[in-house]
């Protein structure tokens, strides 16, 4: 790769000095990516933009948000009315977390359909899920800040899951909260890493970035490039395709935005903050929603672990073994195009995480099936027995059958189990077993079949 | 596209749907639970929704006449009534009626003065303790965000305020200083039926029915939840008709970047 050529004098005075043009030169202009990328290689940019339109907005917030468990309700009010368009920005800023979701978790399942995370892009991978746990924390420490009800109450349940771990559990939630209930402090911490953390994002795009063009991108055939007739310049190719992409995207973005602005909110979070006043029903913004299920599954204690233990370490590890995936996945063959038997089981994980996301919206122990009424009937009947038996002088609990009813934590519970059955079980076996369909011998090959036929 | 299986396509087709179907079920089952709300429509519904500017000055008669006793609208103040066709003059007539506290003065006293444009609606107490111990320990909400504050939106506030009777029904005990709604989660309300014919005498003539000042005073509400709507709105659709062109115009642009690949 040649230093480009430079006609401007100045630039090649500068460059001479510190070759940041060639640089970007190779790494935005003539870097070789595969001609072959679908529409679903879009996302990775189009996350990169999320990134950018959320620090930009998030900045000009915070210059006029006030980080005080007094006053954060109402600063948040007068941005949305007396600053000038200051609702504009913070739409823009709290539909932006969503959509930042949406785009990353469309770019994750891409790259687990296509088999991204597989050697040479292991470590492609790491950064990429180190860049969602940032984003986690980034997204939860954010909606803390408005201070209305879901932020104080989501923020108590969630730093006080920290508090299942054995002896230094209490400590630890103290030191989170930096006083013995959510309170200002906590705003202020909260707020201050808020504001840190998306820059920490921003370090390990970079390096995410680094990582992807050390070996350059995957491609939906998941076989690698052999020469120059299989690549094509991502400028401007690629950059083209990705503004189109953005723009679409966008569309969907502003009709949030500008006419369904608290759709994916939650009604609660425009109550101010009350600590002495519980809503009936917490839950997390719908992005948190899988892991919330999984969370909740554990009603049941094993042997010294307490059910709240388990499912925060169920929930921490359902994302840490997707660091473990590129061995845990044993195929040779990357592309799931290529795998007919993966195929299907890949739509059964989407599936999976849907209704996990389900299932985290809703209360645990209502009945899944049975009507309210129905339920109501068998406890009574259930009720009657017992007394019944206890006026006997048996014990009632004993005599009679519970009533059981299937509830939403049932489902949740199989489809956590589906969850790490997917990744603990299934990939490594399939990998062995599975007949694989012959793999193209090369990225152009039915490009240019395709091309002959059209008379090219 | 290439020769790619069919296959492959259709199951990524169906991955963009199952995601955004996802993103449905779970916000919708975020927003059941509680009690159900009847669906009326409304004039700020829809993309090209607007505030019916007659029912936002009867709107704000109601408030002032009946709400207003119990409840603040603290983050609304006098001069936004410009936004929504009071005159200057209007607004300056209905802040002045206000007595509000200011100060310290020079001497360090508080002291009256009668309200101006840019003051905020006065809240009815001087603070929560006083307005539970007014309301028999139930606390009246602040009414600014209710619109936005509650699920169900305008169609819940509108059944709250229609959803009185004459008797609770058959069998319910109403405990002591409660009344029965037909909306209010529980059903068990600490506010008594705030709305009979004839509350308010409107300006514009219009006869005053429980159901037509419920629908007025929804109506400013929901204004004074969301001030910003019509203007969100029509910035909106200029924006969505850009991207659109936008969008049409880029993909011209990649097809003929890309003549020479395919």
């Amino acid at each position: 790769m040649a230093a480009p050529a430079m006609n401007n004098r100045m630039i090649k005075w500068f460059d001479d000095r510190l070759p940041i043009f060639t640089f970007m030169h190779h790494q935005m202009h003539e870097y070789p990516t595969p001609r072959n990328l679908n529409y679903w290689w879009n996302f990775g940019s189009l996350a990169g933009v999320m990134l950018v339109v959320m620090i930009v907005t998030g900045i000009v917030l915070a210059m006029n948000y006030t980080p005080s468990a007094d006053l954060a309700f109402g600063s948040v009010e007068r941005i949305m009315r007396d600053v000038n368009y200051g609702w504009l920005l913070r739409y823009i800023h709290a539909n932006g977390a969503s959509m930042f979701f949406i785009v990353v978790y469309i770019h994750i399942f891409r790259g687990l359909f296509y088999g991204s995370y597989k050697s040479p892009r292991e470590v492609l991978w790491w950064l990429g899920l180190v860049i969602l746990l940032l984003m986690m924390a980034t997204a939860f420490m954010g909606y803390v800040l408005p201070w209305g009800q879901m932020s104080f109450w989501g923020a108590t349940v969630i730093t006080n899951l920290f508090g299942a771990f054995p002896v230094v559990g209490d400590a630890i939630v103290t030191w989170l909260w930096g006083g013995f209930s959510v309170d200002n402090p906590t705003l202020n911490r909260f707020y201050s890493l808020h504001y840190l953390l998306p820059f920490m994002i921003v370090g390990v795009v970079v390096l995410h970035l680094w990582a992807l063009h050390t070996h350059g991108s995957n491609n939906p055939k998941g076989i690698d490039t052999k020469g120059p007739q299989d690549s094509i310049p991502f400028h401007p190719y690629y950059t083209v395709k990705d503004l189109f992409g953005t723009a679409v995207f966008f569309i969907v973005y502003a009709a949030f935005i500008f006419f369904f602005p608290d759709y994916l909110g939650h009604a609660d979070n425009y109550i101010p903050a009350n600590p002495l006043v519980t809503p009936p029903h917490i839950v997390p913004e719908w992005y948190f929603l899988p892991f919330y299920a999984i969370l909740r599954a554990f009603d049941f204690d094993i042997w010294f672990m307490p059910a709240k233990l388990l499912g925060v370490l169920a929930m921490f590890a359902s994302i840490l073994i997707l660091f473990l995936l590129p061995w845990l996945d044993t195929s040779r063959v990357r592309s799931g195009t290529f795998r007919p038997v993966f195929k299907w089981f890949f739509v059964i994980l989407i599936i999976d995480c849907v209704v996990l996301g389900y299932v985290g919206a809703k209360a645990p122990n209502d009945p899944l099936i049975a009507s309210e009424e129905t339920v109501a009937q068998e406890n009574e009947a259930y009720n009657a027995c017992v007394a019944k038996a206890d006026a006997a002088g048996k014990v009632g609990e004993d005599e009679c059958d519970r009533p059981f009813v299937v509830q939403y934590v049932h489902l949740g519970q199989l489809a956590t189990l589906y969850y790490f059955f997917h990744f603990l079980l299934l990939l490594p076996i399939l990998g062995r077993t599975e007949r694989t369909l012959p793999l193209p011998t090369s990225i152009l090959e039915p490009v240019t079949k395709h091309g002959a036929g059209a008379g090219k | 596209m290439s020769g790619e299986g069919a296959m492959t396509r259709r199951i990524v087709t169906g991955l963009a749907a199952t995601i955004l179907l996802a993103m449905g079920l779970a916000t919708t089952a975020q927003a059941t639970g509680g009690s159900s709300v009847d669906e009326r429509h409304w004039g700020f519904q829809g993309i090209f929704g607007t505030y019916d500017r007659g029912a936002l000055r009867r709107g704000l008669q109601v408030y002032q006449g009946v709400c207003a006793s119990c409840h603040g609208l603290k983050y609304i103040a006098f001069r936004n009534l410009q936004d929504v066709g009071f005159t200057e003059d209007e607004v300056k007539a209905i802040a002045v009626d206000y007595s509000l506290q200011d100060g310290p003065d020079d001497a360090g006293d508080m002291f009256e003065r009668p309200g101006k444009p840019s003051d905020r609606f006065p809240s009815p107490f001087a603070n929560e303790n006083a307005a539970r111990a007014s309301n028999g320990g139930a606390l009246p909400p602040d009414l600014s965000l209710i619109v936005k504050a509650r699920e169900g939106g305008a169609d819940y506030v509108y059944g709250v305020l229609t959803g009185y009777h004459d008797e609770p029904p058959e069998g319910v005990v109403v405990p002591e200083g409660m009344t029965y709604n037909d909306t209010f989660p529980g059903h068990m309300i600490g506010m008594p039926a705030p709305l009979f014919d004839g509350s308010v005498d409107y300006e514009d003539g219009t006869e005053a029915t429980v159901e037509q000042m419920a629908a007025d005073v929804t109506t400013f509400l929901a204004w004074s939840a969301s001030p910003e709507m019509e203007q969100r709105k029509r910035m909106g659709i200029k924006v969505i008709l850009f991207l659109i062109v936008l969008s049409g115009l880029l993909y011209a642009v990649k097809r003929k970047v890309w003549a020479d690949v395919h």
